[in-house]
């Protein structure tokens, strides 16, 4: 059987100049600044980065277009960025300031044509989907808009069946359910998604633990983006003195100094290593 | 810094800006244009490119730069093409129909087809970390490829590959599920590879400047 060589992708959740997590994509704690991050995964043998600009869609974008500037000077690993992307032009300043590719969601539901503009001007492989799942009482899951805030109604398999005949390149998707909470990847929504589209499935939300990983390639993953288990292990090494009370975000997590005991600290040589003994390729 | 003037083409597609910054860290000094004079007196070139190979031939005649690229790849002087630009290095493409290419090496582009099972796990485009390996020890001394170990990992995004008719030229081979093909191709001072160095980590970074030090 052909073994494809799975990506490990840090997911970089940027509001303002900072990084931040949340839970259920909600609730969101800065944690240091987006550059340390990147560049410390980028050295520690991250595959992909992929940032989101969680609240693009209220402020404007400046902040986001000099992260990947920075980022895209010392980082030679390729570069996502989503988040309010709503024009070609849009795309064009991304990918101008030093994106590979960039990632749709709202727009791309809001006119399905934006997805198609978007394949032929820029190639397929420049353009990932962008799938925010919540599964509803009938058992279905439904696509959101709007970082999970508003539901569209529209059916996921349906969605990607779409995407893929309209040119995205790539899916990423998230289980909003999942998401920070680190108790694993929501496995029946990844099979459902691997069972029908070609085009490569990006899983993200809830990964806690090696084992969640190895789970998600199970059920058809071609790359896992992990926030939470990384950047918990991380924020201790950088200095964030500069962050104060007027950057964007809760900074009381900083500011304690808390220890998030619930998690083992991990590096991403480690995650390498436990896939390669689990027979699972990736690059090392 | 390395004194060699390195032009990037600027034909609206692709990658150039990545390319640029990859140069830039291993010291090699790019400018971006798409004016034919900048583009014959430059002492390397690059012809990045992403998206579709029609649309990618028809910019560079809209630009006037066909004949510009091919008295170019002439003078013996370094010419490279990353990804589609390696594409466009061949006489046609199978992509939407055939469109014809540069012509400067012999061959032809074709798609990834496999025989799926159900789910269907080859997955088009490939995206994805790849190796690269040659066939003949110490094949990659003096080329852009000296200094990588033989099946290193570079990062991968086509869903095309190319097939030259003359295997002998042939720089470094890959493999997607169980076709092999060639992933990068060298026929005197014309390089094109199909990965991207300049996303490829520190190693990538590397072949940019080994690719000026080493032509011959």
């Amino acid at each position: 059987m052909y073994k494809k060589n799975i990506r490990i992708i840090t997911r970089l959740d940027i509001k303002g100049p900072n990084l931040v997590k949340g839970i259920h994509l909600e609730g969101l704690r800065v944690l240091g600044k987006p550059e340390d991050f990147a560049k410390f995964y980028y050295d520690s043998g991250a595959d992909e980065i992929f940032f989101q600009d969680i609240v693009a869609s209220l402020y404007d974008r400046n902040s986001l277009k000099d992260i990947i500037a920075q980022t895209a000077k010392n980082i030679f690993i390729p570069i996502t960025v989503g988040g309010g992307l709503r024009t070609i032009q849009d795309i064009n300043q991304v990918l101008r300031s030093g994106a590979d590719k960039v990632s749709i969601n709202t727009a791309g539901l809001k006119n399905p044509n934006f997805i198609y503009d978007a394949a032929n001007k820029f190639g397929s492989s420049t353009i990932v989907v962008a799938i925010e799942a919540i599964k509803q009482t009938n058992g279905e899951y439904h696509c959101f808009i709007d970082n999970g805030r508003e539901e569209t109604g529209v059916e996921v398999k349906k969605w990607a069946r779409e995407v893929e005949q309209l040119g995205a390149g790539e899916i990423i998707i998230t289980s909003v359910d999942k998401e920070g909470t680190k108790e694993g990847l929501d496995v029946e929504l990844i099979s459902q998604i691997s069972n029908i589209v070609t085009i490569p499935i990006i899983v993200h939300g809830g990964v806690g633990s090696m084992n969640d990983i190895k789970i998600g390639i199970e059920a058809g993953a071609d790359g896992v983006a992990i926030a939470s288990l990384l950047h918990y292990s991380t924020y201790a090494k950088f200095n964030n003195s500069e962050i104060t009370e007027h950057n964007e975000g809760n900074l009381s997590f900083l500011k304690n100094k808390s220890k998030n005991n619930s998690l083992k600290s991990i590096t991403i040589n480690e995650i390498k290593d436990f896939l390669l003994d689990n027979y699972i390729s990736c690059r090392k | 810094m390395i004194n060699k003037n390195v032009v990037i083409i600027d034909y609206g597609l692709g990658n150039m800006f990545s390319i640029s910054q990859a140069c830039s860290k291993v010291g090699l000094k790019t400018t971006i244009t798409s004016d034919p004079n900048i583009i014959c007196n430059s002492d390397a070139l690059i012809l990045p490119g992403v998206g579709a190979f029609g649309d990618a031939m028809k910019s560079l005649e809209q630009l006037n730069l066909i004949d510009t690229i091919r008295d170019f790849a002439k003078t013996g002087k370094p010419f490279l093409g990353i990804c589609l630009g390696m594409q466009l290095l061949f006489n046609e493409s199978e992509e939407f129909g055939t469109h014809k290419g540069l012509g400067l090496i012999e061959g032809k582009i074709h798609k990834f087809r496999f025989t799926q099972t159900e789910p269907k796990c080859i997955k088009i485009p490939q995206i994805q970390w790849n190796k690269i390996y040659f066939k003949i020890e110490n094949a990659w001394n003096d080329t852009s490829l000296s200094g990588v170990e033989n099946n290193s990992f570079m990062y991968f995004v086509h869903s095309y590959y190319a097939k030259p008719h003359d295997e002998s030229l042939i720089l470094s081979y890959s493999k997607y599920a169980d076709l092999e093909y060639c992933s990068s191709v060298k026929k005197n001072n014309i390089t094109g590879i199909q990965f991207h160095p300049e996303k490829s980590g520190e190693l990538g970074i590397n072949i940019y400047k080994n690719w000026i030090i080493k032509n011959k």
